[in-house]
């Protein structure tokens, strides 16, 4: 690594649309970094592409000859599942419920930390403090009682993980939201408040748009948070697997078919490939945001 | 996420809020009616806070309590709870010590702590390994690759891309993989070597590392992730300045770049020790944590035996047991090792 450093540092790069400047930096061997880059890519796509290629398999292609390609290469799992309804209802389930979770923990949670950030007022850090309590509370500890608790109030359904989904988001994002509101120019009230523009109205008017960037990013997190989950699936979710979550549907649907292994493949696959591609794209938001919680 | 900021930074963003609220002109609504004015203020910010205050309490604060007071009971959660027969501490007792069985005067030991302290030692088995294994890669990864090379960018969403995939799917896709006549164990045959005879999840010691392999694949990408946006914060200002007084690429990671970015390790390896403690969808999807608990978790312990056995007096033991675990260790982590973190919050920046 030292000889190649050597080298580089004499023969300035001058391709100009480096961040860097010259070569004036020793960055180590480029062959290093895409050597470990290929073998990461390759741990991490290896076994995704082997669960999706094996949905194409035959049960006694994926016994016989596990590392090659598919042969026949075969459509009727995938078909199968997909020109079924269930695969859908549970795709839509679960849609439904990560978007429900996502405007309740935005809306909630900005509309919370918009006079923890900009009134004054005596309860303030106090009602923030409680908030913050809320990440001690993991999901884990009270889930028991939580599903005692909704069975009493009579929510059932996909309404049971929204609601208690939003209820445990909260802290979260207030968190994330309330020093980005309090960052906001204070002139900005003053300015609205002079041309006689309420409270409510200046959080309508002003606030929202202005915090919009903040609230994609506490999105996305709620979202996935939501997509994801699967303690409260499995206590709530009981029974008829038209009314599951994707995660969810996806162990129930592995434990009826426990022998056709392709199947469950096409179907992890189908299962996993709509929140993937969304997540890829958004890449930059969700490291925005988990950077943004780290740092405060 | 950020239990962090629970106590230790709250501070931060509470000073700029305040010089913004509540700076040296008061910023209200231009009225005549200052009275008219508090009430009206109070309705507000009842009716912003209110919404989410209120579900806050119910669902995360009232449940957390109910799991304190179920926990001094014998319970079985499906008859009326004024039944239930109060023990006082005796299911803590029964993890933590054993006891004994009022009826038979038989140990309680093999029922109730020897998994127990199984499962908890997995977990801190756990803490320790991603201490230990997952930080050096995480590091060596992100520091490789700090660089710019040409596909940069589409390794950096590939590596990231296991910690947004769904801990069930992940751990379908494993099960599949792990199978005994799986494609793993071709694998270890095609290049000669054994695999572990009672299959890669079921034997009692090979079980524990292959799910610490699973655990790792899922979530090491988050460490990496962090570590690179703390490493494009480092002023290349300073890599240069060494550059020039002859320091080599591994002097100046070791010098300058793992230091500048202290701060983030450690808040990764708190986040770490705290997901560590609360581990439960893997474990659970790879077979309930084990066909004999092998690589069982407290909260996969909790869930077996409080919901799916019925003893919900002794799970909510167990969850407040977790609780107050990890509340003790993000209180004295915040207290040591962030605290000088805290000191100078915007050198995290």
């Amino acid at each position: 690594m030292a000889v190649d450093l050597n080298t580089r540092t004499e023969t300035p790069r001058s391709t100009g649309r480096t961040r860097r400047r010259g070569g004036l930096l020793p960055e180590g061997s480029t062959y290093v970094a895409i050597g470990i880059a290929l073998v990461g890519v390759g741990l991490t796509l290896g076994p995704i592409l082997y669960l999706i290629l094996g949905g194409f398999r035959t049960q006694g292609d994926l016994a016989a000859n596990p590392t090659g390609l598919p042969d026949p290469f075969m459509w009727q799992n995938y078909w199968d599942i997909l020109s079924k309804p269930m695969f859908w209802r549970q795709l839509l389930n679960s849609t439904l419920v990560a978007v429900a979770t996502t405007a309740g923990v935005v809306l909630f949670g900005t509309m919370a930390a918009y006079p923890l950030a900009r009134y004054s007022f005596k309860a303030r850090e106090f009602i923030f403090v409680i908030f913050t309590t809320g990440l001690m509370f993991p999901l884990t500890v009270a889930v028991l009682p939580l599903y005692l608790l909704l069975r009493d109030m009579g929510i059932s359904g996909l309404w049971g993980l929204v609601i208690p989904q939003i209820a445990f988001g909260l802290p979260v994002t207030i968190i994330i939201l309330r020093p980005f509101l309090a960052a906001l120019p204070k002139e900005l009230e003053e300015a609205s408040f002079m041309d006689g523009i309420s409270r409510i109205g200046f959080f309508w008017r002003m606030l929202l748009p202005l915090a919009r960037p903040a609230m994609v990013t506490v999105g996305v997190l709620a979202f996935i948070g939501s997509w994801n989950a699967y303690l409260l699936p499995l206590l709530l979710l009981t029974g008829d697997p038209s009314g599951m979550t994707l995660p969810l549907g996806v162990t129930t649907f592995q434990g009826q078919h426990s022998a056709a292994t392709t199947m469950i493949m096409a179907y992890t696959s189908l299962a996993m490939l709509p929140a993937l591609v969304f997540f890829l794209l958004m890449e930059r938001r969700i490291v925005d945001g988990l950077t943004g919680a780290v740092k405060g | 996420m950020t239990a962090l900021e629970a106590s230790g930074r709250s501070t931060v963003p509470a000073v700029d809020a305040q010089a913004s609220a509540a700076g040296p002109r008061p910023v209200t609504p231009a009225t005549d009616h200052p009275r008219r004015d508090t009430v009206r203020k109070w309705a507000e910010i009842a009716l912003f806070v209110g919404p989410a205050l209120v579900l806050f309490l119910t669902f995360v604060v009232y449940p957390v309590v109910s799991a304190a007071r179920f926990s001094l009971y014998k319970w079985n959660g499906v008859s009326q709870f004024s039944d239930a027969e109060f023990i006082g501490f005796e299911n803590y007792a029964r993890a933590l010590f054993g006891g004994t069985d009022p009826a038979t005067q038989e140990a309680f030991v093999t029922a109730y702590s020897e998994p127990f302290w199984q499962a908890l030692s997995h977990n801190f088995a756990i803490i320790f390994l991603s201490m230990a294994v997952q930080l050096p890669i995480a590091l060596l990864v992100a520091l490789t690759l700090n660089r710019k090379f040409r596909g940069r960018a589409f390794t950096r969403v590939v590596i990231f891309a296991p910690y947004v995939l769904s801990e069930v799917i992940a751990g379908i896709m494993w099960l599949i993989i792990f199978d005994p006549n799986g494609i793993a164990t071709e694998f270890m045959q095609s290049i000669g070597l054994d695999s572990p005879a009672g299959g890669w999840l079921e034997d009692p010691t090979w079980g524990f590392w292959t799910v610490f392999f699973i655990i790792t694949w899922k979530y090491v990408g988050l460490a990496i992730i962090l570590f690179l946006a703390g490493l494009s914060g480092v002023s290349e200002d300073l890599q240069e300045a060494a550059a020039i007084d002859g320091a080599s690429w591994w002097q100046i990671q070791w010098r300058i770049n793992i230091p500048l970015i202290g701060p983030t390790i450690r808040i990764w390896a708190f986040l770490s020790i705290i997901g560590s403690i609360q581990l439960f969808d893997m474990v659970w999807v790879l077979n309930r944590g084990g066909t004999a608990g092998q690589y069982s978790t407290i909260a996969s312990y909790m869930m077996e035996i409080g919901f799916f056995r019925a003893d919900w007096g002794y799970g909510s033991a167990i969850a407040v047991i977790m609780f107050i675990l990890s509340f003790v260790i993000a209180l004295a982590y915040m207290a040591t090792i962030l605290r000088r973190d805290n000191a100078h919050p915007r050198k995290a920046r």
